[in-house]
């Protein structure tokens, strides 16, 4: 049986780590490459690295970045921020990445997803939806969660995956940063309604959020940034924390 | 000690240019039979459509050339799909190394998804491929077609069925999983591939 993964996420500003609270706030946390190997010797089963500021300023991706994490680290990861066309992913697999995320383009631009999934495969292509609940429900946002838009997050997600997307990863904005747990009704419905993976994304505070998520949010993988790069949760006891509770992971 | 990476419209060469690298080999990428022939190990990495990548195999009449290899060679991924008889996905013909058909993953329940991703253990691991494997390991594997439990079938892995994990046949040695992408246990099985004398029995 496949087990449930566990992802720290590096947030990638000027070649180092951050990490904000609602997308804001940004604080360092370290080498990316440092802290990538750190992970995977501790038993991350993948990692992504999102180069936070590319979509909003127009910047390219962070190629030298990709090629050093690509040399050093044995376990799989994904790239993401700043891919807007096909050169883009070509580029970012190439430097020796395994999987690339698309956001903003690809809301922008849905046909885009069919395009990765048909040159190099729906495994390559993660959708990445940042969505907040707002008065008319789930509501997709745009650059890094700077720009409201009128797609609903379960519409959105569907599309995604009919057109290829490989895996969903769904950053709840109301529970990102908050540390109170993930958005496990959503998630939930998501993995009810997609047959391909869910990664949850936003909200992790303590070794609880992630139990929760894997079982009432029926994630396949959950996604976590600042309880990592801080040390509040170590991953090994976190991975044995989940083996007691019955939750296959890899230990 | 000189390793070949067959190189052909395969995503995703340099994982297993970078694994090797980190254990001090400097690979060379060729499609070249002359080069390929006179390499001690032959990494034949995959990922990618079947067809497409059959088609791409054919073009420098590759198929014939790694059929015809007499050291140790690894497929991985699609290069292990590769290496049976025929694949289900695109319905072609493929290297015919293991006389063995590629099937698509059916899923009987939802949460069965397809493709398969991610960490999931082998047992009843054989061969010197897996020297010292003495309970269930994860490794990473990614994929929507798997190669079903046979004659050659040297590691079982279990999603929606038991299936095989890994093959093996005379100087062939394949994996559905990424040794390259599989952290420390993964590195022990490209070592073993390397380093173990037992490969180049064919044991």
């Amino acid at each position: 049986m496949l087990a449930k993964r566990i992802i720290p996420c590096l947030d990638i500003k000027n070649g180092e780590t951050v990490k904000g609270t609602n997308f804001v706030n940004l604080r360092s946390a370290g080498d990316p490459v440092e802290l990538g190997r750190a992970y995977s010797e501790q038993g991350a089963d993948e990692l992504v690295y999102l180069d936070i500021t590319a979509s909003h300023e127009g910047r390219k991706t962070f190629t030298d970045l990709v090629q050093r994490v690509a040399a050093n680290i044995n376990i799989p990861f994904t790239v993401g921020g700043g891919i807007n066309e096909l050169c883009d992913v070509d580029r970012m697999l190439n430097a020796g990445a395994d999987k690339i995320s698309i956001n903003s383009a690809a809301i922008r631009r849905p046909e885009l997803i069919d395009e990765i999934a048909n040159s190099f495969g729906s495994q390559v292509c993660v959708v990445a939806i940042d969505a907040k609940l707002t008065e008319n429900g789930w509501k997709c946002y745009l650059n890094g969660g700077r720009l409201e838009t009128e797609r609903g997050l379960f519409e959105w997600a569907k599309e995604a995956c009919d057109r290829g997307a490989g895996e969903i990863l769904f950053t709840s904005m109301n529970h990102d940063g908050v540390k109170a747990g993930f958005a496990d009704e959503a998630l939930a419905q998501l993995s009810d309604e997609l047959s391909i993976p869910v990664i949850a994304s936003g909200g992790a505070g303590k070794k609880e959020h992630f139990r929760d998520t894997f079982i009432n949010g029926k994630s396949d993988a959950a996604l976590a940034a600042s309880v990592f790069h801080f040390g509040e949760i170590s991953i090994p006891e976190l991975k044995q924390y989940l083996h007691s509770e019955g939750i296959n992971v890899r230990i | 000690m000189k390793v070949a990476i067959v190189d052909y419209n395969a995503g995703n060469i340099y994982s297993v240019v970078h694994a090797l690298k980190r254990l001090g080999i400097d690979p060379v990428l060729t499609n070249s039979a002359e080069e390929l022939s006179k390499a001690d190990r032959v990494i034949f990495p995959g990922q990618g459509h079947a067809r497409t990548t059959m088609t791409s195999l054919k073009e420098h009449r590759l198929d014939e050339i790694i059929k015809g290899l007499k050291q140790p060679v690894l497929g991985i991924c699609v290069g292990q799909q590769l290496m049976c008889r025929h694949s289900e996905e695109g319905d072609v013909d493929c290297v015919g190394i293991f006389d063995v058909d590629v099937k698509r993953f059916c899923p009987t329940r939802h949460d069965e998804k397809v493709p398969c991703m991610g960490w999931n253990d082998i047992r009843n691991t054989k061969t010197a491929l897996f020297c010292g494997f003495d309970k269930p390991e994860f490794v990473y594997f990614v994929h929507s077609y798997y190669v079903p439990t046979c004659q050659w079938t040297i590691a079982e892995s279990d999603y929606i069925q038991p299936y095989s994990a890994a093959l093996h046949k005379d100087n062939f040695y394949a994996t559905q999983f990424h040794p390259e992408k599989s952290g420390s246990v993964g590195e022990r099985i490209l070592k073993n591939f390397l380093n173990n004398n037992d490969i180049e029995k064919g044991l």
